[in-house]
């Protein structure tokens, strides 16, 4: 049709029609092109921070009472109610400020771009599947240093301050090197070796302390038909949440400092291969669930909690993820991981416990006294004895488990911290190295030599091999104990 | 007669172009761009780092396996599907016995087969792949309870979880979703080849394979080459993504033994913080998938037959 109809003297417009009509899409183009690249690595927006407000006794920090707050809270296995409770605390203290609340499970798909362009929220519960690399955030400095929080009178007694009412280590969580503290973790879990009293009951067994003693358990449980052990297999970095404690225990705490900092030959310790050993043996004598390597964290945890199996290693959230499918009389307890025999470095208790539920408060957020006060009141008594009394989990405040009735897991866990005493390890490896420790060590690593494709001897060899990998990839943020 | 011509063809495709340019082909050279810096995907700054991610992707063990993992898909997915979709096609259509009436048809039920074999198609990818981990799961999983009814108690593998398996379960699934687009798509091919060169065959005494090389696969020629790039570009991109990621839920499965290259990328730009790093290794995809359709068009060539 467009041979036809055209005619002779419009011949001329046409070539300028098609100038102008370049030129019109060259006049959208170049600002959606702009538009797209702002997606990308945007560096609008950013900086405006709100005023400060008055300082005072009641107002520590000094947030500015009418500008609005952001929250952003993961929505995992301890829910979001808590921080909705404690949300409202903050709306009561400030009734001028608008408080905007957001739940997500996905994190970092929602944030990411956020912190691209510079303008994320205030306050971060940077946790689940989809947490953002805190190594990176740290690097690129786009975390605010909490230690103002730290430093400032608690709720309840304004003659301590909030770092003297935190548990031991939580502190030190937060820092990567040196002074600042960029990560208030909130929930305090107690990892090890979990397992239902009942059960255990049932096998007129005590829960092992020794090696020997766990092997001969395992062998009770097997003659009525019952695995010994089971673990998230396609997860298989679940595993350490009991083995690195029982490295500490039988080769000292060092063991674990010279793996977190990633030094030459720290998996050739004599302690590692003991332990490697004694894992693979469950292996060997048949007493891990069968199919365990093709399972995922709930589907072991369902097999658990039907008593297929005796022991999971896993962490104190467990209690409340695998509550649907957990008999009533099923008496969850954890315990320390068992030691090899009394000629083990520390006594038996040693337990691996540090922070959970990771909050952060962006470098370039507007209202970051608005986002430290929020904390500072979910740091309180009050707001602590809520979480704990609604998702059976501890938090970072030390205490505030008083006048609470405690249920079956979170009562052994509390048992267990006491127990542990001072010996409480942390390996740092899990949060200073994810991929290293989820994919490398875990899944490469530890989950062959527990599916019996590895000798303990190639997986400590393969292991090492990948530490000395991440040692040497400057692409990787390093740490060290200090 | 010719006047305006032009000016026709350009008015229409302006439009489409700058969008297919903005959309497409700006991304691309962005991703070029930022595969030359330290982008970390997490701040709006970063710096030129030079030729370092390609440096670093050369002596990654990860990115090796997954490119040997993609490349593996993409020679064999397209050969298996499309091999069985011209079975089935050929069977529906052409390979049944002679009835009354009708030189050449299809076996009995083919209508019902086709849909058969068509309904995977409707489903979304994704509740595929969670349907068939489920099916997978080593414990209470529909295939292996199937093996423990038909006796087979000792053969209990942990499919998804053995290194040695969890790809080729991937790569049935795969198969599983697609052929059943492909026989459709040749039983429409089939049906346009005039019926009377097979009945000219028939009555030269041609039996079923010889029918099928001579007549239905030269005839059938430029569907299966684009049906050939199809298929591996879904190898090589969105279905073996979403595949992978839902059914191996670790890193890309056992010991990196399922891990493909859009998963790498996807790990790297938004598990790990490296989105320049990710970009690297999304060029090296986009050059595997240039070679691959050059591949595919070079060795396709044939003369165009015409009916």
């Amino acid at each position: 049709m467009g041979s036809t109809s055209a005619h002779n003297d419009r011949e001329g417009v046409g070539r300028r029609d098609l100038i102008k009509r370049s030129a019109a899409l060259g006049l959208i183009t170049v600002p959606t092109m702009g538009f797209l690249s702002a997606c990308a690595s945007g560096d609008s927006g950013g900086d405006e921070k709100v005023d400060k407000g008055k300082k005072t006794k009641e107002n520590p920090l000094a947030v500015n009472e009418s500008a609005p707050l952001e929250i952003v809270i993961f929505d995992g296995g301890f829910g979001t109610q808590y921080a909705e409770d404690a949300k409202a605390v903050y709306e009561k203290n400030f009734p001028k400020a608008k408080v905007k609340f957001s739940s997500t499970q996905k994190i970092q798909s929602v944030l990411q771009p956020r912190f691209n362009q510079g303008t994320p929220p205030d306050l971060i519960d940077n946790s689940g599947a989809e947490q953002m690399d805190m190594g990176v955030l740290v690097g690129k400095k786009q975390l605010a240093d909490l230690t103002p929080l730290l430093d400032a009178p608690s709720i309840d007694d304004p003659a301590k301050k909030v770092r003297d009412t935190l548990r031991p280590g939580i502190v030190e969580m937060g820092q990567f090197d040196g002074d600042p503290v960029w990560i208030m973790y909130y929930a305090y879990t107690v990892y090890g070796v979990w397992y239902s009293q009942k059960a255990l009951d049932g096998l007129d067994a005590e829960y092992p302390e020794t090696w020997d003693d766990m092997l001969a358990v395992c062998a009770k449980a097997k003659k009525k038909g019952i695995a010994g052990w089971t673990y998230a297999g396609k997860y298989p970095y679940y595993v350490p949440f009991s083995l690195y404690p029982m490295i500490a225990k039988v080769g000292g705490r060092e063991v674990l400092d010279a793996i977190d900092n990633l030094e030459p030959n720290a998996w050739k310790h004599p302690a590692v291969k003991t332990c490697f050993e004694a894992y693979y043996e469950l292996y060997k004598k048949g007493y891990i669930l069968k199919g365990t390597p093709g399972l995922d964290h709930i589907q072991s945890q369902t097999a658990w909690t039907e008593g297929k199996a005796l022991f999971i290693p896993n962490g104190s959230w467990v209690e409340n993820e695998a509550a649907k499918t957990m008999p009533k009389d099923f008496d969850l307890a954890v315990n320390a991981p068992s030691g090899i025999d009394s000629s083990d470095k520390m006594p038996f208790g040693t337990i691996w416990a540090s922070g959970g539920e990771p909050f952060i408060v962006p470098a370039k957020a507007k209202n970051s006294e608005g986002g430290m006060e929020q904390l500072r009141i979910m740091l309180g008594e009050a707001s602590s004895k809520n979480f704990t009394s609604s998702v059976k989990s501890l938090t970072a405040f030390n205490g505030g488990t008083d006048g609470i009735e405690l249920t079956p897991g979170l009562k052994s866990g509390v048992a267990a911290l006491d127990k542990a005493g001072d010996n409480v390890v942390n390996p740092r490896i899990q949060d200073w190295y994810v991929a290293l420790q989820k994919e490398k060590i875990g899944v490469g690593g530890l989950g062959e030599m527990m599916a019996g494709r590895l000798t303990p001897v190639e997986a400590i060899k393969k292991i090492q091999g990948y530490a000395d990998e991440a040692a040497k990839d400057d692409s990787i943020q390093h740490y060290k104990h200090q | 007669m010719q006047h305006g011509k032009y000016r026709f063809i350009v008015g229409f495709l302006t439009a489409p172009l700058a969008i297919y340019g903005l959309f497409v082909i700006w991304p691309f050279i962005q991703s070029i761009y930022y595969s030359f810096t330290d982008w970390s995907g997490l701040s709006p700054e970063f710096k030129m780092v030079g030729f370092k991610n390609y440096t670093r992707l050369l002596d990654d063990e990860v990115f090796w396996k997954s490119l040997q993992h993609s490349v593996m898909l993409v020679v064999l997915l397209p050969l298996v599907t499309l091999t069985m979709a011209l079975f089935f096609a050929f069977m529906l259509n052409v390979g049944g016995r002679r009835r009354k009436n009708a030189a050449i048809a299809g076996v009995r039920g083919s209508a019902f087969y086709k849909v058969v074999y068509f309904f995977p198609q409707v489903l979304s990818i994704a509740i595929v792949a969670l349907l068939f981990q489920f099916a997978y799961n080593p414990n209470s999983g529909a295939i292996n309870s199937f093996l423990k009814a038909i006796g087979l108690e000792s053969v209990q593998p942990d499919w998804l979880g053995d290194p040695d398996l969890a790809l080729w379960c991937i790569f049935a699934v795969l198969v599983w979703c697609t052929v059943g687009f492909f026989v459709v798509l040749f039983s429409a091919g089939m049906a346009s080849i005039p019926k009377d060169y097979y009945e000219a065959a028939l009555l030269d005494g041609a039996n079923r394979i010889t029918t099928f090389f001579r007549i239905t696969l030269p005839l059938l020629w430029d569907t299966v080459q684009s049906g050939w790039a199809y298929v591996g570009i879904l190898a090589l991109g969105a279905e073996s993504f979403a595949v992978v990621q839902i059914m191996t839920v670790g890193p890309g499965g056992p010991d990196y033994s399922t891990t493909v290259l859009p998963l790498y990328v996807y790990q790297k730009a938004f598990r790990d913080g490296q989105a320049a790093y990710a970009t690297t290794i999304g060029v090296a995809l986009l050059f595997v998938t240039l070679l691959f359709v050059a591949v595919v068009m070079k060795l396709g060539r044939r003369e165009r037959l015409e009916y």
